[in-house]
């Protein structure tokens, strides 16, 4: 076995060379498109006056017959005390079986715009070769997520959504910007020069909760050809979440390889940056038995 | 064993710790954040401020739906709750569109689906709120607020009193009627003054409210279709003999001789009604 030497500036040199520039960042690009797609499907409309898609991603309608609500607003909403309409309840439960299917952190690295602005501070913190003074635990935005959970009954409005910068960024992009990127700013601040992936990985409740959603999501990345692990710790470096990686890469027969845990985003960087093509995108049942025989 | 009890109540105590700051943080913000100023006017269909922060998603399909950008959301920065659709009336005030499409296009029933008629909608409630400024109480024609109101004479009318400056003229004067008004803000809107005289204030603000003890007592006996306190006598004057009270109380006359009145001890003094005797003769 080769053991590549890597580092956190230059992660995913080995798979560059190996697999192209274009293979190795096929599913950042991918997410990038989709983030960036999505967004501007919001925006089409306020530019161009042909409105596919109006709204924004707290609750939007497409092409005047789909309505679809974020479920995590809705619950808060619930949780506040009001019964929506059954347009919101509809939509809700369209997303919310969605991600269920698909993995609720996709909503993070495939939907979310914030997303964009922590990878970008994760980079720079890598570049600069930073070391964390601050550490928050993992667990933190379970906490803020049960603080909202009871506070919102509690006062019987939408607490979060006075503050949430993740509904904030990408209603201010769609209508029009107030001070939120001052807020994001602060974001990207803490997250490159003072407490690695803070908002996303540490504080995030929005995150938490489509974790949660997610716990038993059919989409799941696999380490089904971990065989071929070199242990370069690529993967770690990149990863958001990198935790989630630990168990399946440990050896052993009889171990699931299938990433089982909520906080995965199923953002795909890992299979991007491995150069031994060890990670690989499918469903849950997929088990390392099915390739060990 | 008695290590890992330790550590997961330490966890335990941590997250809840954790979890009762971010609650007591965001409970104190919200207090601050969720005070709507007063010129600031919800759309049609909220009744209430906090049903509203609890119904609203903030999803700005009502705004995308007003045809004349009324509505606009909050953005950081601004007073209104962040995220929640609101107008200025002196900017650009409410149309009124008779099919009211900010509550049809509203996927959570914020804005109630159950107003039909947008003459129902009671968005605020306009108030003459500086009549030293109010051209029309100097004397001068006017009248445009009244002009512009799509419930003239309903919402608000004109009412004709005595220039008491000049001594001869009219003051024509608007005056908001509360039952009709649904606060769309068009006449605070084209109030020609610099700073609008007439302004649509939240009704809350604008409303006063008579306590719950309080009865008019000319409602009273309406209801009870007759008077609850002793029954009206005629009045009883302390008149001279032979007087009586006439043109609704504002002459004496010589009292009616067949009707003879009974005649009380006056504690008032005798010199009064001796000069009222000399008037008389």
């Amino acid at each position: 076995m080769s053991v590549s030497t890597t580092s956190l500036k230059t992660p995913g040199l080995e798979s560059v060379k190996k697999k192209t520039w274009l293979h190795a960042h096929k599913w950042l690009l991918l997410r990038r498109f989709s983030q960036i797609f999505i967004l501007s499907l919001f925006l089409l409309g306020s530019v161009t006056g042909i409105w596919l898609v109006k709204g924004n991603m707290s609750s939007s309608l497409t092409l005047d017959v789909l309505s679809l609500t974020d479920p995590f607003v809705f619950i808060q909403s619930l949780l506040s005390g009001h019964i929506a309409e059954t347009t919101a309840i509809v939509g809700a439960l369209i997303v919310l079986g969605f991600y269920a299917l698909v993995g609720g952190r996709v909503y993070c690295s495939w939907v979310c715009p914030i997303n964009i602005v922590t990878d970008t501070a994760d980079w720079f913190y890598r570049k600069l070769n930073i070391k964390s003074p601050v550490h928050f635990s993992k667990n933190n935005r379970y906490a803020l997520l049960a603080a909202i959970a009871v506070a919102t009954p509690v006062s019987g409005i939408m607490l979060w959504e006075l503050v949430n910068p993740v509904t904030m960024l990408q209603r201010e992009l769609v209508f029009s910007m107030g001070f939120s990127w001052l807020l994001v700013l602060a974001i990207f601040i803490v997250d490159a020069f003072i407490s690695r992936r803070t908002w996303c990985g540490r504080f995030c409740p929005m995150g938490a909760f489509y974790s949660l959603l997610g716990r038993f999501s059919l989409i799941r990345v696999n380490a089904l050809n971990r065989n071929a692990c070199n242990d370069c710790m690529d993967c770690y470096v990149v990863c958001p979440e990198p935790q989630v990686i630990k168990p399946v890469l440990k050896k052993g027969d009889d171990l699931n390889s299938v990433i089982l845990a909520g906080n995965c985003t199923n953002c795909g960087r890992c299979i991007d940056v491995c150069s031994e093509d060890v990670f690989s995108l499918g469903i849950r049942s997929a088990k390392f038995s099915d390739i060990a025989k | 064993m008695i290590m890992g009890r330790r550590r997961f109540l330490q966890n335990i105590s941590r997250a809840a710790g954790g979890a009762a700051l971010y609650g007591i943080g965001l409970g104190l913000y919200s207090q601050q954040a969720t005070s709507l100023p007063a010129q600031s006017l919800r759309p049609p269909g909220v009744a209430n401020e906090s049903d509203f922060l609890s119904a609203c998603v903030r999803c700005g399909l009502c705004v995308r739906d007003c045809p004349y950008d009324t509505l606009k959301l909050s953005k950081l920065g601004d007073d209104v709750a962040l995220g929640t659709p609101y107008f200025d009336a002196r900017k650009i005030p409410c149309e009124m569109c008779e099919d009211i499409p900010c509550v049809k296009a509203c996927p959570t029933g914020a804005l109630d689906p159950e107003l039909t008629n947008i003459d129902d909608a009671r968005m605020g409630l306009a108030v003459l709120i500086d009549q030293e400024a109010c051209i029309a109480f100097q004397g001068l024609r006017c009248e445009v607020c009244f002009n512009v109101c799509p419930l003239a004479n309903k919402a608000i009318s004109l009412n004709r009193t005595h220039n008491q400056r000049t001594g001869k003229h009219a003051l024509i004067v608007p005056v908001v009627h509360s039952d009709a008004c649904t606060g769309c803000g068009k006449c605070e809107h084209a109030c020609i003054l610099e700073e609008a005289a007439i302004k649509v204030l939240p009704a809350k603000l604008a409303k006063g409210e008579l306590g719950d003890h309080y009865r008019l007592g000319w409602q009273e006996k309406q209801k009870a279709g007759k008077s609850l306190v002793t029954p009206d006598l005629p009045h009883q004057y302390n008149l001279p003999e032979g007087a009586a009270y006439d043109y609704e109380g504002e002459g004496l006359i010589p009292a009616p001789k067949n009707n003879k009145k009974e005649v009380i001890d006056s504690p008032f003094n005798k010199s009064a009604i001796d000069r009222l005797n000399e008037g008389l003769k």
